[in-house]
């Protein structure tokens, strides 16, 4: 260090309260906080793997695994399809789960233990720029997330997508609506785990058996139906079947609960996620524990 | 919403200020001004409540009875606009570190409405060979020189530095001193808490001691204890080898009149001049015993 390096041009310096020099705005901080936001994500190898990668990985699992057991099919005699091509939807829906929910509940949750959160509340960020941040950071990493799948799907995988507007505009709102479904419940649960080096071990269970009941790695239909009735009073179910809507064949609605792709229920459900969970993290979000 | 205050006001001031938890107060009845373009250095031993009045100026901490004031609001509802004319070092920064020296204070100065320069505050802390390393390999030294950038990166009217050399080497405490005087020299307010007495004597305008929750002694830094506490004290072994100690405000004249009575150069012959050190000991030892005698008055 060294005495001589500060200067004191600035000449509102030592007089107090700055006048006329406004503070940045909280969406101009927020949209410069979604750029730090996505470089530390991608700096991060824990999150690139277990969140980003994640999907990736198990579509390839899937696909290799089952590549000689044959293609499934919604009813004797109907045509089939891969079963990669099955597990796609799935996959996509625990994408969102996982760029949403887990990266956010984990990454908050040791912001919150290592004094990076206590930093920033003793700075003139808001609150509310802090999260347009982690919200840019859930839906770039999200939109990278799909499209690698999307086009390792079509390339890698052989698997046919659908070339209908109709479908990716349902693609569009699914996608949409559940990533920022996902953001908020995230943002809600990373005040659940007690300290930071406990997050991962308190969020990563609960989003895995969440994943199996709500059809990402086991087959939907084939599930119990108390097993499926479950699964539908939590968001990921119904991101999935929205997603099964879009990739699958028509002719695959017959295997739903309701033997229809009920995409009204899926806006509804969601929806109602995403209210929950604004709530939630309007409630419990605090820079610091103030009186720990 | 205007936060102005006239030059006069204090930049901190607190009245009875108390921090509660439970059936133990943390900060006990504290009152203190700090002039506008003063350093304070809060002086006391772990667990005094050093922190939790820090905190509480901060706005981090609630407190639960009193008054404060920083810059002339209530640091407990203290909004953004207040947030960007102070400056906070805290105790211990752990975090991940996956930006480098230079992103993160780039991105903190983005926050402020006058940020000082980027390398600049790079250079003044002494981190140019390291702006482009990541913080996660930085060394503790080198983080806690981050954590000083970062507290002044905003050009904070008021800076509040919580034990801010803990863990650097003499050399690097001397070159952080040389820093904060240069912070001062802007007409930057400072507040500091510290175990080392030495830095509050280098930087301190003027110290307060606080133990037990309680500021026991405010003042110059050297006049902390009161003149009694100053007074040297001429020790020499005596002729039947017991130990004599005198206070004197005149230690010439008693080692003449000893080296007369004994006819013989006194043994073991010293003048004593209490440095800070033994005056902050004595002051906390004391403190010590009315704790115990309070308490034990109590039960």
């Amino acid at each position: 260090m060294s005495a001589t390096g500060l200067t004191t041009s600035d000449p509102t310096a030592a007089t107090g309260t700055a006048r006329g020099i406004r503070r940045p705005g909280r969406v101009a901080l927020g949209v410069s906080r979604i750029g730090y936001e996505v470089k530390s994500y991608f700096r991060s190898p824990d999150a690139v793997f277990f969140t980003f990668l994640f999907p990736f990985i198990m579509l390839g699992i899937f696909t290799a695994a089952f590549s000689s057991s044959g293609d499934i099919q919604p009813g004797p005699g109907a045509e089939g399809i891969s079963v990669g091509a099955y597990y796609l939807p799935g996959l996509l829906a625990a994408g969102m789960l996982l760029s949403g929910v887990q990266n956010l509940a984990i990454d908050i949750a040791i912001e919150k233990g290592d004094g990076t959160l206590k930093r920033l509340g003793g700075t003139p960020l808001s609150p509310v720029s802090y999260f347009i941040g982690k919200f840019g950071q859930v839906f770039v990493t999200g939109v990278l997330q799909a499209a690698l799948l999307l086009v390792a799907a079509a390339t890698l995988f052989g698997i046919a997508l659908p070339t209908e507007p109709e479908k990716w505009a349902t693609f569009a709102w699914v996608f949409v609506l559940g990533v920022a479904t996902s953001a908020f419940l995230g943002i809600a649960l990373s005040s659940v785990p007690r300290s930071g080096k406990s997050a991962a071990a308190v969020v990563i269970p609960i989003l895995l058996v969440l994943q199996f009941i709500s059809g990402v790695y086991l087959q939907f239909y084939a599930l119990p139906e108390w097993m499926q009735n479950l699964a539908s009073l939590f968001p990921l179910k119904w991101m999935a079947q929205g997603m099964r809507a879009v990739f699958l064949p028509e002719d695959f609605a017959v295997l739903e609960q309701n033997e229809a792709w009920d995409l009204g229920w899926v806006a509804v459900a969601l929806l109602v996620w995403l209210v929950i969970g604004l709530i939630l993290s309007r409630l419990t979000f605090r820079w610091i524990r103030r009186d720990a | 919403m205007d936060t102005t205050t006239p030059r006069e006001a204090p930049a901190v001031r607190m009245r009875g200020l108390r921090k509660q938890y439970g059936a133990v107060a943390a900060v006990d009845g504290i009152d203190l001004d700090i002039a506008r373009g003063e350093t304070f250095a809060l002086l006391g031993p772990n667990g005094a409540g050093k922190s939790t009045t820090i905190e509480i100026l901060e706005g981090y901490r609630l407190r639960t009875g009193g008054e404060a004031s920083v810059l002339g609001v209530d640091p407990a509802h203290g909004g953004l606009d207040w947030k960007s004319r102070i400056g906070i070092v805290l105790q211990s920064g752990t975090e991940s570190g996956a930006m480098t020296v230079r992103e993160q204070l780039a991105h903190f100065a983005g926050l402020y409405p006058r940020p000082r320069d980027v390398d600049e505050v790079i250079a003044a802390v002494g981190l140019e060979e390291k702006a482009r390393t990541r913080i996660a390999k930085l060394s503790g030294g080198q983080r806690r020189r981050l954590d000083v950038a970062l507290g002044i990166i905003g050009r904070p009217e008021l800076l509040f530095l919580d034990e801010p050399t803990t863990g650097f080497d003499p050399e690097a405490r001397r070159e952080f001193w040389d820093l904060i005087r240069s912070l001062k020299r802007e007409g930057t307010t400072i507040l500091l808490t510290t175990h080392y007495l030495d830095e509050a004597a280098q930087l301190g305008d003027r110290a307060g001691i606080i133990i037990g929750g309680r500021l026991i002694d405010v003042g110059l830094v050297h006049e902390l204890g009161g003149a009694e506490a100053r007074v040297p004290i001429v020790r020499w072994r005596d002729r039947d080898g017991t130990i004599r100690e005198v206070r004197t405000e005149r230690p010439a004249e008693i080692v003449a009149s000893v080296a007369r009575e004994l006819g013989t150069e006194p043994a073991e012959l010293e003048v004593i001049r209490p440095s800070l050190e033994d005056i902050y000991l004595d002051l906390v030892r004391a403190s010590g015993a009315e704790t115990r005698e309070t308490e034990e008055a109590r039960a």
